[in-house]
Formats: structure tokens, C-alpha cells, sequence
């Protein structure tokens, strides 16, 4: 057969889950030396099959899991604090431990006390995101909604929305933008060159970098399992590929490992980067 | 090969940075139910209930602190008072055991007196008695005497055994006689 036919149908057929395509090599059947090549993943897995349609609406897997994140947050914090106790107890205990981390770790040192008010949007930022990451290595799920760009780009784009609408409130439209692009103390003979970098930086780059972060690297966090789960069903064979196999099953839990730890950093980063944007635009940071 | 995928959500482009629209509102209606659920209702419970519990622990701390000090004023008064009743008590028994000691060498003087008295009164007594004995005894004795000295010369002594009822009857006789004077004296 044809081995790039072979790859081909391959993903067409299962790796994308999106259309079965008539062909003898299927990832259930493909092996070393079974005369198909390794169906290494690509882009294309981040594309799904709807698991419904109406109309122009197309309900697929990652909508479900952010449908999933919604619940779950929601219901943790239902069941946590629905009605608190003065003593906690149980499942508020947990709950209660989550948002103190937002408070303590996150939100008061770059806001300070008087960044409070700011704890359910960070909270609510910090926990949407990790859950939606750490369905990635979740058994069955194993996918980050994340990793669709869709969704760190709406969540960047509000918190864009919501630094610039504060900073031009509290500063006024001019101080504001006066404040990002002139840095305290420049030398006038540089400002032609700092004012664009300062406001491309501030205005663009910020954002895109936001989102990129995080998207980027839940993106690539699959990538980089999805090698290894499948090296190590296609190494599989009765041959030397066993022990390739093993090794390359041992690196999938090892990467899981580091996963688990990414995602979390990730929703770290977008939070606490978020709680850093919005702190600067309550008071120029220059 | 992306032909296949004509109906994906979005449509494969191969651009993994283009948006499908549909999946954005998606994402930003689930992050806002667990923004709004999160903002009004679930937090302001949360951090109600940290403050209650912050309250109640400065509280607690204030109302141990003040419980503390009045425990240690109580003890501070206990202890004067006492101090005080041991004193009391002390200079109670002081006064007490000189009282007694007053009262004893008051009592023993008094019955020392008493004693001296009654001996005093005793003796007289005696005396007056004995001086009325004499009195009456002398008397007595020389009637007797004289009796005595009749009745031997109004008989002669002759033998033994007529001496002898002699002087039982006068014994008698003076018995008689003695009996009918103290009964006289102590009826006058």
C-alpha cells in the first residue's frame, strides 16, 4: 500500500475523528513494519466531527468540555458555598482554599487590598481556565479546550475590554495613553521611537501575547502527548518495537506529569498577568 | 486532503489562529455563567462567611483577654481577701487564748477565794461546835461525875459482878439521858 495514502487515510479517518475515508490502514491496525507509516499528529487533531448540527451551529467536543469546565465550576463553588459554615467543613474547606490561592497568590500582590473587588472576575478566570486545561490528561476527555484558540482569545479579548475601559476611566482618554507610551524620565530624543513600541507593545502586543501563551502552549502540550500515546500503540508489535514501545509509554506518563504542572502554570499566568494589566490601568505603572 | 472536513466547526483552513465565531461566543457565555455565578452569588457568601469568621476570631481573642484579666483581678482579690482572713483569724486566736487564759486565772482566783472562804467558815464552824461541846460537856460531865460518885457510895462494890452492873446501868442511864438532851437541844 501506498504509505502516503496510507497516512492520509489515517488521519482523515480517526485522528481527526471527521470522515471515514475506505481505506486497510485504520490506528487500531497500524503498526511497525505493517507496511503503514507512524500517523504522526497534526493540526488537523484539533478539529472535530459535530456531535451535532443545527443549521450553522455546529456542536463539537470542545464546546462540550467547556460546557463540562461551566458545570463543574459552577457546582464546586455551588457545593462548596452554597451555605458556609463559620467553622468550615468538607468540601468547603477545598473551596475555600481555591479562592484564598486567587486572593493571596494572585490577586493581592499585584492589586493590593484594595484589588477585592476584582476576586470573582480572577477567580473565575483562574478556575475556567485550569479546568478547561487539565481535561487535557483527563482519561476519555483527554482534550484542552484551551488549545482551541476560540477560547483564550474571548477570554483575552474581555480582559483587554475591561484594562483599557478602566485605565481610560480612571486616567482619562489622554493621561491614559500618555502614561503607556511616555515612560517616566525618557530623554525627549527618543520618544519618536519609544511612543509607537510603548503603545504597539501596550495595545497589541499585550493581548496577542495573552492569548498566544496559553493557547500555544495547551496546543502544543497535545501535541507532544498525542506523539507519545500513538508511538507507543504503533511501536507496539512482537518485535524490538516492544521496548520502544515501553519507553515511549514511560515518556507519555512522565509528560502527563509535566502537563498537569503546565496547565496549572498557564492558568497562573493568564490570571495573574490579567490581575497585573488591570492593577496598571487603576494606576499608571511607569 | 482538507476537503473532507468541509463541515468541521470551523472549517478546516489549515490556520489554527482563525476563529470560528460560533465557538467564541461559546467559550465567552460559559466563562460570564461562571463569571456572574461566581460574582453574585457564590462569593459574597464566601467572603461574608471570612469575615464572620475573622470577626468571630478577634472577638473570641477580645473576649478571652478580658475574661483573662477579670479571672486575674478575681485571683488578686481572693488572695487579699485571704491574707486578710488569716490575719483575722490569727488575731482571733490571739485574742482568744489570752481571753482564755484571762478568764482561767480569773476563775482559779475567784475559786481559790471561794475555797478560802469555805475553809475560813469551816473552821469557825469547828470551832464554835467544839466550844459548844466543851461547853455542854462540861456540864454534863459533872453531873455525871457526880451521879457516878452516888451510885458507887450508894452500893458497896462487892464483888466483881455487881461493880460490873453497876456500871452498865449507869452507862445506860447516861445513854437515856444524852438522847433526851440532844433531842431537847435540836428541837430548841
Amino acid at each position: 500500500m501506498d504509505p502516503a495514502l496510507c497516512a492520509t487515510a489515517w488521519k482523515g479517518d480517526q485522528v481527526t475523528h471527521v470522515v471515514a475515508v475506505g481505506a486497510s490502514c485504520t490506528p487500531l491496525n497500524t503498526h511497525l513494519y505493517s507496511g503503514c507509516g507512524y500517523p504522526s499528529p497534526s493540526i488537523v487533531d484539533f478539529y472535530f466531527k459535530p456531535i451535532f448540527t443545527i443549521g450553522n451551529f455546529h456542536f463539537d467536543k470542545p464546546m462540550l468540555l467547556v460546557l463540562l469546565t461551566t458545570v463543574i465550576v459552577v457546582g464546586f463553588f455551588w457545593a462548596a458555598f452554597r451555605k458556609p459554615d463559620l467553622v468550615p467543613r468538607g468540601i468547603q474547606n477545598v473551596g475555600e482554599l481555591g479562592i484564598l490561592f486567587v486572593r493571596d497568590q494572585i490577586l493581592r500582590p499585584q492589586m493590593g487590598k484594595k484589588g477585592d473587588n476584582w476576586l470573582p472576575f480572577l477567580s473565575a478566570l483562574f478556575f475556567f481556565i485550569w479546568i478547561n486545561n487539565i481535561f487535557g490528561v483527563i482519561p476519555i476527555l483527554y482534550f484542552p479546550a484551551t488549545s482551541r484558540y476560540e477560547y483564550p482569545l474571548i477570554l483575552t479579548v474581555m480582559v483587554w475590554v475591561l484594562y483599557m475601559g478602566i485605565g481610560i476611566w480612571k486616567q482619562g482618554p489622554y493621561g491614559y495613553f500618555r502614561n503607556m507610551a511616555v515612560p517616566q524620565g525618557a530623554p525627549l530624543w527618543i520618544l519618536p521611537l519609544l511612543v509607537p513600541i510603548e503603545l504597539f507593545s501596550n495595545i497589541i502586543v499585550r493581548p496577542f501575547t495573552l492569548s498566544i501563551r496559553l493557547f500555544a502552549n495547551m496546543l502544543a502540550g497535545h501535541v507532544l502527548l498525542l506523539v507519545f500515546a500513538l508511538a507507543t500503540w504503533y511501536l507496539l508489535s512482537l518485535s524490538i518495537g516492544l521496548v520502544y514501545s515501553a519507553v515511549s509509554f514511560a515518556v507519555l506518563i512522565a509528560l502527563t506529569g509535566l502537563e498537569l504542572l503546565i496547565q496549572l502554570l498557564q492558568a497562573f499566568i493568564f490570571t495573574i498577568l490579567t490581575a497585573n494589566y488591570i492593577a496598571g490601568a487603576y494606576e499608571p505603572t511607569h | 486532503m482538507y476537503h473532507h472536513l468541509a463541515v468541521v466547526n470551523p472549517p478546516l483552513t489549515g490556520n489554527p489562529l482563525v476563529p470560528s465565531w460560533t465557538e467564541v461566543i461559546w467559550g465567552g457565555v460559559a466563562f460570564l455563567i461562571v463569571f456572574v455565578a461566581l460574582w453574585r452569588v457564590l462569593l459574597p457568601r464566601i467572603t461574608k462567611t471570612l469575615q464572620d469568621r475573622t470577626d468571630a476570631i478577634e472577638g473570641g481573642i477580645e473576649r478571652a483577654t478580658a475574661a483573662q484579666k477579670e479571672a486575674d483581678r478575681l485571683v488578686d482579690d481572693y488572695k487579699a481577701q485571704l491574707a486578710e482572713a488569716r490575719h483575722d483569724a490569727a488575731r482571733q486566736r490571739e485574742q482568744a487564748i489570752e481571753e482564755g487564759a484571762r478568764i482561767i486565772a480569773e476563775k482559779r482566783h475567784e475559786a481559790e477565794e471561794e475555797a478560802r472562804r469555805i475553809i475560813a467558815a469551816a473552821h469557825s464552824q469547828i470551832d464554835a461546835d467544839r466550844q459548844q461541846a466543851f461547853a455542854s460537856l462540861r456540864a454534863e460531865v459533872g453531873t455525871l461525875a457526880v451521879q457516878l460518885a452516888g451510885k458507887i457510895v450508894g452500893e458497896s462494890l462487892e464483888d466483881e459482878a455487881r461493880q460490873s452492873r453497876v456500871v452498865d446501868r449507869f452507862l445506860a442511864d447516861l445513854d437515856a439521858s444524852q438522847s433526851t438532851a440532844s433531842g431537847a437541844r435540836s428541837s430548841s
